[in-house]
């Protein structure tokens, strides 16, 4: 008896299984497709010399004309083939033109005759190899014969076929660690990890600082809180194109509202260039301190962004949280500023911490939002901005795809990291 | 000590509302008339203690009356302050000046009287002046924080409707004269209409992202609720690859993205970014779905199974209806990625006819098409966000608090 019941739960358990893989399945598929595979094809690239130009493959451009007047029997007239390598990179191997020359001709003469041969009505060329940006032609002397059809035989009418394999970069077993090296080598290298950093650092604690402030002030209930709420989300929920090129408008040198207003009301004297200036300088008590002023524009239209996500979550976490506690404090004298920093501030530290773990991974990620501001100039670019800046500014595939595996590996360390503290943490 | 007394406190408060609304009015004042006003700063810091002092020595007698008596008197102050000032003011202006003045003080005293209620000018305890500080902070931090929320956005909707010689003439004129008639006002808007394809751009954002949010909806609903319900083998890891695939940036995976469209043809096309866009929403969709579908409780499922029903029976009469709003939050969180997205849509598409929004607005990103053109781009494709944000915030928020960790 006991037997049956577990055949039937093993049944029970297989068919769930079964059901199971196969409602993942679709999303296992698309996953694999448009986010793995690529993924190991950034790998895959990255040990490759290739630039933007190499994704165009490599062609063999062939063009038939007839010179002469085909019209006039037994007056030669000439079929001729035109044949170009369009890569000014590659080479053709294994090139063979094949085209049918109709019943009503006779073919006289062929060059080059080494290359080319005519079996019945099928002419093929075997051109073995054609090296990059070479041409050549084939010559056929023709004349009009005896069975010759007027709507049948147009020379033109079968189009040549062509086929050949070349050299593909992209597809070669050809390593190298040349983009590597490029990557690791470049002056830049430490200046881009550096600006990193300082932008995933100062843009995750501040939002998250300036989200536990708003948080704490809308804590307190009052009149239009709501609305307060939802007007504090519009930053993030609006498309970033819309608010970065807000900001470049606000803050422009020559039209931006903030530096004629700071001109008028004589704060500064001439126009700052806020997002093209790397650095400005600021004098505290005769000291002058080079202050980093493209970047910090960055890292504050960051704060501004996403500091509504952790006000969110802060917001959320801290309303499930038992009045009393406070109150008992308050009958204990507790000052405010105790309440926060005894209760408060440690009921909320697990999520604090755990935002700031998932926030600083999206921010090292961010592209977007440096790219539309500066377009990583000013001192400003970010491993990100390098990809990009690397694939298709200076078109070298090859670079970019290596800086991503950069930011990949960075990426999967501080990703093991969070997984093992949020395992600690409920979320 | 002096600054454990009220008195102490009012002064502070009174010079730091004073300075804070003296700024706010003033450049309010500069942004509606379009004229240059000078911020004067040293009046006002003797007119803003006085206030404080004023409110909280006559704390006992406050009434309507006392109240009106009060900003009467601080205007009053302000206004003789402001006799010497340099800009002279046409008359027309006058009367706004004026109100701005009486604006300003009135301002600082309702901030006076939310921040100093109560307080006894007298020898405070350490409780009262924190209770003072946090009172103070509070009020001035939440102005300044929906100040800054919402300024970008006032000028992005008033730059689209200015004109280019006004612009240049005076960056500083934000006022709309709202006299003129709706071609001139609009502009901006009926030109990327008529001459720069918007309403194309608007349809072609709409099919991506709306056959962007049916085809992860489809997958992930089944895939969430395998995930939360069946016992499938290795669960653990695969949710754990789900969160991991959910952080890779497309920035990662972009070389070769362009790399692959390329070759097969797919780059510059609407079909493309179909095919690219639910690749990198399923895995947020099913995270945050299989959270709802773990919340529901399992006994209707077990039920249901005895009384006949197939898994995918359960799932379409029974998951479904039940998680509708969570379905809803998801669906609108997924539209607002694919609406707001950027990248992809910059690298795949070049033809202009096949432009999103996004990409459409960056090609308005020229020295050669004026600014107003661009922040009307921008008021475009940042109004069905808001219209959905504002209609169904409620859900949107809690989708935003599942899965929006991302972005």
């Amino acid at each position: 008896m006991t037997n049956i019941i577990k055949k039937n739960q093993n049944t029970l358990l297989e068919k769930e299984k079964k059901l199971g893989l196969i409602l993942l399945l679709p999303t296992i598929l698309i996953v694999l497709s448009v986010v793995i595979f690529p993924l190991l094809a950034n790998f895959w690239i990255s040990f490759k010399p290739i630039s933007l130009g190499d994704l165009r493959p490599p062609k063999l451009i062939v063009k038939e004309r007839i010179k002469g007047k085909l019209s006039h029997k037994y007056q030669l007239a000439e079929i001729q083939y035109r044949y170009r390598n369009s890569s000014i990179k590659y080479d053709l191997e294994n090139v063979i033109i094949k085209d049918i020359i109709p019943n009503g001709f006779t073919v006289k003469d062929l060059q080059p005759a080494q290359f080319c041969k005519l079996k019945l009505k099928e002419l093929t060329c075997n051109l073995d190899n054609v090296s990059s940006r070479s041409s050549g032609k084939i010559i056929l002397k023709v004349h009009k014969n005896d069975q010759w059809q007027k709507e049948l035989d147009n020379p033109k009418k079968t189009k040549p076929l062509v086929t050949f394999s070349s050299k593909n970069v992209l597809t070669s077993f050809e390593f190298n660690t040349e983009n590597f090296k490029k990557v690791f080598s470049a002056s830049e290298f430490f200046e881009v990890l550096k600006v990193s950093f300082y932008y995933t650092i100062f843009g995750t604690a501040g939002a998250l600082l300036v989200g536990l402030l708003a948080a704490q002030i809308l804590q307190k209930s009052f009149r239009g809180r709501s609305i307060v709420r939802g007007l504090l989300l519009f930053p993030y929920v609006s498309p970033v194109i819309a608010v970065a090129f807000a900001w470049v408008i606000l803050f422009d040198p020559f039209s931006g509202i903030v530096n004629s207003m700071l001109v008028h009301m004589n704060v500064i004297d001439k126009p700052i260039n806020f997002f093209g200036q790397k650095y400005t300088d600021i004098i505290i008590f005769g000291y002058v301190f080079k202050f980093p002023l493209a970047l910090s524009m960055v890292i504050a239209f960051e704060i501004w962004r996403y500091f509504p996500l952790s006000f969110l979550f802060i917001l959320a976490r801290m309303q499930s949280f038992p009045e009393e506690v406070y109150d008992a404090a308050k009958i204990d004298g507790a000052s405010p500023l105790q309440q926060f920093y005894y209760i408060s501030l440690p009921f909320l530290i697990g999520i604090m911490s755990i935002l700031f773990l998932l926030r600083f991974i999206w921010t090292f990620n961010k592209f977007d939002d440096i790219f539309l501001l500066t377009g990583g100039n000013a001192g400003t670019r970010t491993f990100t901005v390098n990809v990009y800046e690397q694939a298709f500014a200076i078109s070298d595939l090859g670079a970019g795809a290596a800086v991503a595996v950069v930011i990949f590996i960075f990426l999967l360390t501080f990703s093991l990291l969070f997984m093992r503290y949020s395992k600690k943490e409920t979320f | 000590m002096f600054w454990r007394y009220g008195l102490f406190f009012s002064i502070l408060s009174g010079g730091i509302w004073g300075i804070f609304w003296q700024i706010f009015f003033t450049v309010i004042g500069i942004l509606t008339l379009g004229i240059p006003l000078s911020l004067e700063i040293s009046q006002i810091m003797i007119i803003g203690p006085l206030a404080g002092i004023l409110y909280i020595i006559s704390q006992k007698f406050l009434s309507i009356k006392f109240h009106i008596s009060a900003i009467i008197i601080i205007t009053f102050l302000i206004f003789i302050s402001h006799l010497g000032n340099p800009y002279q003011v046409e008359d027309e202006n006058r009367l706004i000046i004026f109100m701005l003045i009486l604006l300003t003080s009135f301002f600082i005293w309702v901030s006076l009287n939310h921040s100093l209620y109560n307080l006894s000018p007298g020898k405070l305890s350490k409780y009262d002046i924190e209770s003072f500080f946090i009172k103070f902070l509070w009020g001035l931090g939440l102005i300044i924080l929906i100040l800054i929320t919402l300024i970008p956005f006032y000028i992005m909707i008033m730059t689209s409707l200015k004109n280019q010689q006004s612009l240049i003439l005076n960056p500083l004129d934000l006022s709309v004269n709202l006299n003129t008639d709706f071609k001139t006002l609009f502009n901006s808007y009926i030109e990327l209409f008529t001459n720069f394809n918007f309403h194309l751009f608007l349809i072609n954002s709409f099919i991506v992202s709306c056959t962007t949010v049916i085809i992860t909806l489809f997958f992930s609903i089944p895939g969430a609720y395998a995930l939360a319900r069946l016992r499938i083998p290795n669960k653990k890891i695969f949710s754990g690859t789900v969160i991991l695939i959910y952080l890779i940036p497309s920035i990662v995976l972009i070389i070769p993205l362009y790399a692959i469209f390329s070759y097969i043809g797919l780059r510059n096309s609407l079909f493309g970014l179909i095919l690219v866009y639910p690749a990198t929403t399923i895995p947020v969709a099913l995270y945050m779905l299989r959270g709802y579908f773990s919340a529901l409780s399992s006994e209707i499922d077990d039920a249901a199974l005895m009384d006949g029903l197939s898994r995918i029976q359960i799932i379409l009469k029974i998951a479904i209806p039940l998680s509708k709003p969570a379905i809803v939050s998801v669906g609108l969180y997924v539209f607002m990625i694919a609406w707001n997205e950027f990248l992809i849509a910059f690298m795949f598409l070049d033809d202009p006819s096949i432009f999103t929004l996004s990409r459409g607005i960056m090609s308005l990103n020229s020295s050669e098409i004026p600014q107003q053109h661009l922040m009307a781009g921008a008021v475009i494709a940042t109004i069905p966000v808001m219209i959905i944000f504002i209609y169904l915030e409620k859900f949107l928020i809690s989708g935003l608090s599942a899965g929006g960790v991302k972005g």
